[in-house]
C-alpha cells in the first residue's frame, strides 16, 4: 500500500516535469545549452588573451593538411607504416638471436645434463625440457625483441597524436562499410597484438560498432604473424627476385598481404552490416588534437612494462602447455607412428587440395595458444614426416634453423613450393585467433556465438581464399 | 611567498608549498579513506596524467580523445590525510546520453566526490567551460586544473587565472602535469577546499528566463517532499524538466532515494 503510495508521487512529479516542459516551449532544450555556451564565452573573452599575429597552432595545421589531405594521407600513412615494421623487424633480428643462442643453445642442454644427472625419466625430461621449456624459450625470444620495439614505436606516434590522423583518414572508408570511425585506432592497435586490439575496441560506443571492431580485429596482422610473413616471403617470393632486390620485394610483399588484411576488414565489416549487425554508422566527432612532442624516456618504460611484459606474458602462459602437446603429438606412438605423423597423412589430402600440406594445418592446431610458435612447429613436424636426417635436434623438439638456406632447404625437402609459400602467408593472415585473443573477445562479449564467429569465419575465409589461389596458380601454370 | 625574497636561497623553498614531502602515492586500492577525489575534464586534457601524478599509478595515457573507457581508481595521502582519487572519462558536456558521459556525471552527481576536480585545455578554454560550467551546476566543490599550460605558452596564449578563479568562484591552479608542473598547489587548492579555507561560490548560469525557474522550483519542492535532503535538486529538477531518460529511471524506481548508497547507479556500466 505504502509502495504504491510512493510509486504514485513519483509518477506525478515525471507527469508534472512533462506538463511544464510543454509550456516552456519546444526548444527548451536548445535554450538551456545556449545559455551554458554564451556563458562560457563570456567568461572565455574575459580572461583569455591571444598574443603576436600568427593565430595559435599553425605549425599543427600546417602539418595536419599534409598528413590528412586527400591526396598524401594514405601514402604518408603506409610509409610510416612499412618504417615501423622495418625498424622492428630489423631491429629484433639481433636481439631474438643473441636470446636464442642464450636461451636455447646454451641454458636447453644445461637443463637436458640436469634430468640426466637426475635420473629423469626420458619421457619427462622431455616434456619438461623439449616440450614446455623451449616452447618458453622460442616465444620469449622471437616474441620479446620485436614487441620491445613495435610498442614503443607505436606509443611513439600515439603520444606525438599520429593516430587521430589515421582515424581521421581511414573514417570514411570504415563509415562506408557500416562500421565507427574510430575501427581504425584498434585495427592500428591490432598490428601490434590482436588481443590489445580488442580491449581497445572499448572505445567505440555502439555494441553493434564494438562487435564489428572486435570481429575484424583478427585481420590485422600481429606481432606474432609478421616473422612468418617475412621469413616465407623471403625464402619463396624474395628469391624469385633479382639479387639486388630480395629484401625490397619480400618486404613489399609482406606490406601487401597487410593491406590485404584492412581490405579483408573493411569487406567483412560491410558483409557483417548489412546481415548479422545490421545498421547505420553512427556519426562522432573526432577531436584532432595538438602535436605534442613525445615523451621518450615515459614512453618507453610505460610501453614496455604495460604492454610488452603483459602481452608476454600472456603469451608464455599459452605457450608451455602448448609445446608439451608438441613434444606429445611427437613421441606418442601409435604402432611406431607418432601421432604427428598419423595426422599429417590423414590431413594432407585435403590440405594439399587448398595448397597447403598436412604438417601446415596440423602446426596451426597446435600453435593455437601463440601464432610465434607456427614457424618452429612447422620445421619440426616437416623433418619429422620427411624423415631428413642431420638436421634438427630429436623429435618433438622445436627449433628453428640457423640461416634461411637451412630453413629453405628443409622445405624443400618437403615438398613446399611457391604455392605452399604465398598459401602460407594468405593463411597467416585468414586463420582463427590466438587463444589469448579468443579469451580476450570472450570476455569483451561475453558472448558465446560471437567468440565462436570472429573464431571460425576467418578459418573459413582462409580455406576459401587458399583455394581459389591455388586454382588461379595452377591456370597460370598451366 | 613574498616575505622569504629577501635571503639568497630560491624562494620557493621556503615556501609551505614547496614541500612535496608531504605527497605519499597509494596506487591502486586504498583503504580507510577520508576524502573521495574526482578528475572530470574534457577528452585529451590530461586527466589521466594529473591521475598518474596524484596516485604514482600508470593508468594508460595517449595523445588521443577517448582513452579512458571506463573509470579508474587511486589514492594518495597528502597531509596525513587520505584521499580516493576517481578518473573520470573524458567528456564534452553531461547533457546526452553517450556510455562514458552517464558514467561521469553519475559518479558527479551520485558519487558525491568531496572535490571534483575539472581538468581543463589551457589552449581550448571556452570549450572546456562548457562543461566546467555544466559541473558547476551539479557541485559546488570543485577545483579548476588549468592544465597543458606549457602548451598555452608556446602557442601565445595567455590566461588570466586570478579573474578566471573569481569569475567561477572556486580554485583556478595553472599546471602542465606532463612535467609534473604545478601539481603541489593543486593538491593544496584540493585540501583548502576540503577544509573550508577557500569557499567556493560556484558560478550558476545566468540567461535563464523566469518560466524556466518557476517550473525548477516547482518540481524541486515536489522532490524535495518525496526524498528529504535530496543533493542537487535543482540539478535533477531541470534534468526531468528536459525528460532526461537514466534520470527519470532513477526516480521511477526510487534509486534518487538512496543516494547515500551511491555507488549502485555508477556499477551498473
Amino acid at each position: 500500500m505504502e509502495h504504491n503510495n510512493e510509486n504514485k508521487i513519483r509518477e506525478d512529479i515525471i507527469a508534472e516535469a512533462n506538463r511544464l516542459r510543454w509550456d516552456l516551449g519546444v526548444n527548451f532544450h536548445d535554450t538551456v545549452i545556449q545559455s551554458i555556451y554564451e556563458d562560457a564565452s563570456r567568461i572565455a573573452h574575459k580572461t583569455v588573451r591571444q598574443q603576436g599575429e600568427k593565430p595559435a597552432y599553425s605549425l599543427d595545421l600546417a602539418i595536419d593538411r599534409i598528413v590528412t589531405s586527400r591526396w598524401l594521407g594514405f601514402p604518408i600513412m603506409f610509409l610510416l607504416l612499412a618504417l615501423v615494421f622495418w625498424l622492428t623487424v630489423s631491429g629484433a633480428n639481433y636481439p631474438s638471436g643473441l636470446l636464442a643462442n642464450i636461451l636455447i643453445d646454451n641454458f636447453h642442454p644445461v637443463l637436458k645434463n640436469l634430468g640426466n644427472y637426475l635420473n629423469m625419466p626420458w619421457w619427462l625430461s622431455g616434456l619438461l625440457f623439449d616440450g614446455a621449456y623451449m616452447a618458453l624459450a622460442w616465444v620469449i625470444s622471437v616474441m620479446l625483441p620485436p614487441m620491445a620495439i613495435f610498442f614503443p614505436l607505436f606509443t611513439l606516434l600515439e603520444d606525438f597524436g599520429y593516430l587521430p590522423r589515421v582515424a581521421f583518414n581511414m573514417d570514411n572508408l570504415f563509415r562506408r562499410a557500416g562500421a565507427h570511425g574510430k575501427q581504425a585506432l584498434t585495427m592500428s592497435m591490432g598490428f601490434g597484438c590482436n588481443a590489445a586490439g580488442v580491449v581497445a575496441a572499448r572505445v567505440i560506443d555502439s555494441p553493434r560498432e564494438r562487435l564489428l571492431a572486435i570481429i575484424t580485429n583478427n585481420f590485422s596482422l600481429c606481432n606474432g604473424r609478421w616473422p612468418t610473413q617475412i621469413l616465407i616471403a623471403t625464402i619463396f617470393i624474395g628469391s624469385m627476385a633479382p639479387a639486388g632486390l630480395t629484401g625490397l620485394v619480400s618486404a613489399g610483399a609482406v606490406v601487401s598481404v597487410a593491406v590485404l588484411g584492412i581490405f579483408f576488414s573493411l569487406v567483412v565489416s560491410w558483409g557483417l552490416s548489412k546481415t548479422m549487425l545490421k545498421g547505420e554508422a553512427s556519426a562522432f566527432s573526432l577531436e584532432l588534437p595538438p602535436y605534442r612532442p613525445p615523451q621518450v624516456l615515459q614512453t618507453l618504460y610505460t610501453s614496455l612494462i604495460d604492454r610488452t611484459i603483459l602481452v608476454l606474458w600472456r603469451a608464455i602462459v599459452f605457450a608451455v602447455p602448448a609445446g608439451c602437446v608438441i613434444w606429445l603429438v611427437a613421441n606418442v606412438r601409435i604402432d611406431g607412428i607418432s601421432l604427428a605423423e598419423i595426422f599429417i597423412h590423414w590431413a594432407d589430402p585435403a590440405a594439399v587440395f587448398i595448397g597447403l600440406n598436412g604438417v601446415i594445418v596440423l602446426a596451426y592446431i597446435i600453435a593455437i595458444p601463440a601464432n610465434e610458435i607456427v614457424i618452429p612447429t612447422i620445421l619440426m613436424l616437416t623433418v619429422l614426416s620427411t624423415n631428413l636426417t642431420g638436421v634438427g635436434a630429436g623429435s618433438g623438439v622445436m627449433f628453428e634453423l640457423d640461416s634461411i638456406e637451412d630453413t629453405a632447404r628443409v622445405l624443400q625437402a618437403g615438398g613446399w613450393t611457391l604455392l605452399t609459400g604465398i598459401n602460407l602467408m594468405l593463411f597467416s593472415l585468414l586463420h582463427n585467433p590466438c587463444s589469448t585473443t579468443i579469451y580476450t573477445i570472450f570476455k569483451e562479449t561475453k558472448s558465446v556465438k560471437w567468440t565462436l564467429l570472429a573464431t571460425l569465419l576467418p578459418i573459413f575465409m582462409g580455406i576459401v581464399v587458399c583455394f581459389f589461389t591455388t586454382q588461379i596458380y595452377h591456370l597460370i601454370q598451366g | 611567498m613574498s616575505q622569504n625574497n629577501q635571503n639568497n636561497q630560491n624562494p620557493c623553498e621556503n615556501c609551505p608549498m614547496h614541500n612535496k614531502a608531504n605527497l605519499i602515492r597509494l596506487g591502486i586500492n586504498p583503504t580507510n579513506i577520508d576524502y573521495v577525489i574526482a578528475l572530470a575534464g574534457n577528452p585529451n586534457t590530461g586527466k589521466s596524467t594529473v591521475f598518474n601524478n596524484f596516485t604514482g599509478l600508470r593508468q594508460h595515457t595517449g595523445n588521443w580523445p577517448g582513452k579512458t573507457v571506463s573509470r579508474a581508481e587511486g589514492g594518495y595521502i597528502f597531509n596525513d590525510k587520505k584521499y580516493k582519487v576517481v578518473d573520470l572519462p573524458g567528456t564534452y558536456s553531461l547533457l546526452s546520453t553517450s556510455t562514458d558521459e552517464e558514467v561521469a556525471r553519475n559518479f558527479i552527481l551520485f558519487g558525491q566526490p568531496d572535490v571534483t576536480v575539472i581538468v581543463a585545455d589551457a589552449t581550448r578554454l571556452e570549450r572546456n567551460l562548457n562543461l566546467a560550467l555544466q559541473i558547476l551546476e551539479i557541485t559546488g566543490r570543485a577545483v579548476l586544473c588549468l592544465n597543458l599550460m606549457d602548451e598555452a605558452r608556446r602557442n601565445h596564449i595567455e590566461v588570466d587565472v586570478r579573474a578566471l578563479s573569481r569569475e567561477l568562484g572556486i580554485p583556478v591552479i595553472p599546471t602542465s602535469a606532463r612535467s609534473k608542473e604545478g601539481m603541489n598547489e593543486l593538491l593544496i587548492a584540493i585540501e583548502d577546499v576540503i577544509t573550508g579555507k577557500f569557499v567556493c561560490k560556484p558560478y550558476k548560469i545566468k540567461s535563464r528566463s523566469a518560466a524556466f525557474n518557476h517550473a525548477i522550483g516547482k518540481i524541486s519542492k515536489s522532490l524535495l517532499e518525496q526524498f528529504p535532503g535530496l543533493p542537487n535538486v535543482t540539478w535533477v529538477a531541470m534534468r526531468l524538466l528536459e525528460g532526461d531518460r537514466s534520470i527519470t529511471d532513477a526516480l521511477k524506481s526510487g534509486h534518487l532515494g538512496s543516494l547515500s548508497t551511491q555507488q549502485e547507479l555508477i556499477e551498473q556500466h
